[in-house]
């Protein structure tokens, strides 16, 4: 086991594919010798050389539009698009050719690329530099959409998506660059696809993704301390696919699902959750399955503007309880 | 009725025509030429008539006096190279080997189709022919023949990418992001700018800040400026395979204008009556496959020889046309097929 940060969970994992295939190449605005703006892309310059790792212009459109045709004909390209936000930028890309090529072409085509863009609030830079995009992803058939929560999983889902056949959105959470953890030696592959349960309680389950769970985690244990309310805590990891079964799995013996967004209210990943909860384990839920998000607003720069309105822990805690309380009134 | 510009006239399309020399035969494979030319008006039309008959729907975007261009460039293309082009692009995925049945199969979405019905008009994509698709978004291919091309650079095969757009084309920041990156790496792809002088509906030089839409801007990447009459094939198949050998060399990038004139309208909803009578007339008195085929007359080619060229085509035409307006309808269970690559279109577990 070594301790990797977030960031440097991401550079090993493009550099323990790259050294696998040499197919895998690697492009994006400063992603070569200055190692990228978030340094997850450190020292890749140096030990794949300037053919496999490229710094490109300030043009989103052709880094997008490289990777596909580069992918179309036989390389597996690593592309970075520095802040989600900018996705807006080359979002024919993302939503029009990328996705329904494979489709469109009957089979002819497929294209096996990732998309790797910081996302997310917490770091104060405004409007255009913090949102959680992730559900504009999710909305379009033909992208898978990774999200994760730690570098452990940041180095596994990584490795798995530069080998998965088709493209991959990579979300990487801005927030959780410097955070720490114990990341397995050698080769480390996680599947996509797979919720990972955190935590198992048995009142309430709650679903988070990114930097939303470990805010869910800490609420988990508070709910605890403070209300004897205990919950599941299961980190999505995908949105696409999608892990209903391990979510079906666990509302049905909880009876409760609290979903914890940091994206905007309006069509999050939560709503689409909640209402295949509802479509499939109506008659197990004990209440109305509520969904934690940001309001339906642009984030705020300013340090207290921002803290207030992305889902906090306290929020999270005070949301859950308070929804729970006529239960435990009852009970 | 608008005054025809100069712009607007045929003679300013001879800026850099390539002299068809008493040895232009040998240096031709003009037969060739003359076929493709012939191959993709006949079948165009007959997708023109299909129409009509309520057998193709949604849209199409005919290349009916573009055909040069096509014939040209692939007469020039190794077999391995790599096209992109637009929605306007029957013209081009014919040219480079994809059977009429094919074609006008995934016009009538039958099972014959290029994509089974999955794409249409707009999409026709033959891999196997070099064709990797063709693009509905103006603009969006150019950044991926970049891509294609270099991944040819990167695995050292010598494949060259070309992307053939419209006038309007230029105009979009897409254009722009990819002529750049190209001419920075250096990588073997040709740009290739069918100028037919209109945007959709609105003349190209009513928005754009240069006569020439294409070639006046080479000079900002750092490439020659190329201007071509788009009606005469073979001065286009002379500029592409100076292009191409150019980028197969490792020289960079190319950017051509072939000056041209769509004899339709934009799309089969436009009768394109925004467009000077005294205009059309012009362009048509230069109508590609009639001076092809006058040139050849006049070089000593005999009649009988085109007429047999024409009847060919004619008859593959009409075969081809048979065969897919009999192929079974493609069937519904591709709907849900093929949006991943196990072929499956689940979403969740």
């Amino acid at each position: 086991m070594a301790n990797l940060s977030y960031r440097d969970a991401v550079s090993a994992a493009i550099a323990q594919e790259m050294a696998r295939d040499n197919r895998v190449v690697l492009l994006g605005e400063d992603v070569a010798a200055a190692g990228g703006v978030f340094k997850a892309t450190v020292g890749l310059f140096e030990q794949f050389g300037p053919t496999r790792v490229r710094d490109t212009p300030i043009s989103e459109l052709a880094i997008l539009g490289a990777a596909m045709g580069a992918a179309m004909t036989g390389l597996r390209p690593v592309v970075e698009i520095m802040f989600s936000d900018f996705l807006a930028c080359c979002w024919d890309y993302v939503a029009n050719e990328i996705p329904k090529t494979r489709y469109m072409t009957n089979g002819q085509q497929t294209l096996p690329l990732v998309i790797r863009t910081a996302n997310g609030g917490g770091v104060r830079f405004g409007a255009q530099h913090s949102q959680s995009v992730e559900n504009w992803a999710m909305a379009i058939p033909g992208l898978k959409v990774v999200a994760p929560s730690c570098a452990s999983d940041a180095k596994g889902l990584l490795a798995a998506a530069i080998r998965d056949p088709d493209p991959v959105l990579f979300f990487e959470h801005k927030a959780l660059y410097s955070t720490k953890e114990d990341v397995p030696d050698g080769e480390h592959v996680e599947p996509l696809g797979r919720a990972r349960v955190l935590k198992r309680g048995k009142d309430a389950t709650i679903a988070a993704l990114a930097a939303m769970v470990p805010r869910a985690v800490e609420a988990a244990t508070l709910l605890e301390r403070d209300y004897a309310i205990s919950t599941s805590v299961i980190d999505l990891r995908c949105l696409v696919p999608l892990d209903m079964t391990t979510v079906t799995a666990d509302v049905r013996r909880t009876g409760r699902l609290f979903t914890v967004e940091e994206n905007p209210r309006l069509c999050g990943w939560g709503a689409e959750v909640a209402s295949l909860v509802m479509e499939e384990c109506f008659f197990d839920l004990e209440q109305p399955v509520i969904r934690i998000t940001s309001p339906h607003i642009p984030l705020p720069a300013a340090d207290q503007l921002e803290d207030a309105v992305l889902p906090s822990v306290q929020k999270i805690v005070d949301t859950v309880s308070r929804a729970m309380a006529p239960a435990h009134r009852a009970a | 009725m608008r005054a025809a510009s100069p712009l607007n006239t045929p003679s300013a399309s001879h800026e850099e025509t390539a002299c068809a020399g008493p040895d232009a035969n040998e240096r031709f494979n003009t037969s060739a030429l003359y076929e493709s030319m012939v191959r993709l008006r006949l079948c165009e039309k007959r997708c023109h008539d299909l129409f009509l008959e309520n057998l193709v729907k949604g849209t199409s975007h005919l290349a009916l006096g573009q055909e040069a261009i096509a014939a040209g460039f692939a007469g020039s293309m190794r077999p391995d190279d790599y096209t992109f082009c637009t929605y306007r692009g029957h013209h081009h995925t014919l040219a480079r080997g994809a059977s009429m049945k094919s074609v006008l199969g995934e016009l009538m979405g039958r099972e014959c189709g290029l994509l089974g019905g999955k794409g249409g008009s707009m999409h026709l994509t033959s891999v196997q022919h070099g064709v990797m698709g063709s693009y509905a978004i103006v603009g969006a291919h150019l950044p991926i023949a970049v891509g294609a091309a270099w991944s040819a650079q990167y695995r050292g095969t010598g494949q060259v990418a070309v992307a053939f757009f419209g006038d309007g084309t230029t105009n979009i920041g897409a254009f722009h992001e990819a002529l750049n990156l190209a001419a920075v790496w250096k990588l073997p792809v040709v740009f290739v700018c069918e100028n037919n002088l209109y945007m959709e509906y609105t003349a190209i030089r009513d928005v754009t800040a240069v006569a020439n839409p294409a070639a006046d801007r080479a000079s900002a990447y750092g490439l020659k400026r190329r201007l071509v009459d788009g009606n005469d094939v073979e001065a286009v198949a002379t500029i592409a395979a100076e292009a191409l050998a150019e980028a197969r060399s490792g020289a960079g990038p190319a950017l051509i204008e072939c000056l041209t004139y769509r004899h339709g309208g934009h799309s089969r909803a436009d009768p394109a009556k925004y467009r000077p009578a005294a205009e059309v007339q012009a362009w048509l008195l230069r109508d590609p496959l009639v001076l092809y085929r006058q040139r050849l007359l006049d070089r000593g080619i005999e009649e009988s020889a085109l007429q047999s060229i024409d009847a060919a085509a004619a008859h593959e035409v009409e075969v081809a046309s048979e065969e897919a307006r009999s192929s079974p309808a493609a069937a519904v269970e591709l709907a849900f097929r093929d949006l991943w690559a196990d072929g499956s279109i689940e979403w969740r577990t």
